[in-house]
């Protein structure tokens, strides 16, 4: 199989998962960009983030599963990563603005 | 068929440039080094989500080792940088 031709009922759900996920990922950014402080921005790009990425990563396993006639699940490794690192950064990125703050006010 | 699906790869494409440009204007007007330090990590996100969407079109596997490696150095950056603006050092003696 080539992709080519690939047939409607692969085509239409990878289409919506992609236009749904890069959406998500748009307002995550409008998030990041108008929310008043730090510690509210820090939810926005969660958006693209977490819902975002699994929509275009569900959308790639399903053409690579067809052009490929198997079972294509290597991109559950992103995921994985993703889903283990995301809030490790967040947390470190609010200890250092609560400490920089906090060292601010005290001068 | 196929024209949806290369009419959804350049929507999607187009909606993650405009994303991208507003996570550029927090880049270079955010108030704070913290702000700064989280839109550029945010653009690691949004790349790597731009890089997926190629591989679809080209229909090729390279391009998710590259999407892996761009995760991996945009965390390992992340961290670095929040370690600085905490410590100000990244690698403690």
């Amino acid at each position: 199989m080539t992709y080519a031709d690939l047939p409607w009922w692969i085509v239409l759900p990878a289409a919506l998962l992609l236009v749904t996920g890069s959406l998500l990922t748009l307002i995550g950014a409008l998030g990041l960009l108008r929310l008043p402080h730090l510690y509210a921005r820090l939810h926005g790009p969660a958006m693209g983030a977490t819902l975002g990425l699994y929509c275009i990563l569900i959308a790639g396993m399903l053409v690579a599963s067809f052009v490929e006639q198997r079972v294509v699940l290597h991109q559950l490794l992103i995921a994985l990563f993703i889903i283990l690192t995301a809030p490790v950064t967040a947390i470190l990125l609010m200890q250092a603005a609560l400490y920089r703050e906090r060292r601010r006010s005290e001068k | 068929m196929l024209t949806l699906l290369n009419w959804a790869i350049d929507f999607s494409l187009l909606v993650l440039v405009l994303a991208n440009l507003c996570v550029l204007f927090r880049l270079f007007v955010g108030p704070s080094a913290q702000d700064r330090v989280l839109a550029l990590d945010t653009l690691y996100v949004n790349g790597m989500l731009m890089i997926l969407i190629l591989g679809i079109r080209h229909g090729s596997s390279e391009y998710f080792d590259i999407a892996l490696l761009i995760g991996l150095f945009g965390f390992v950056s992340s961290v670095a940088f929040a370690k600085f603006l905490l410590r100000g050092e990244v690698i403690e003696p």
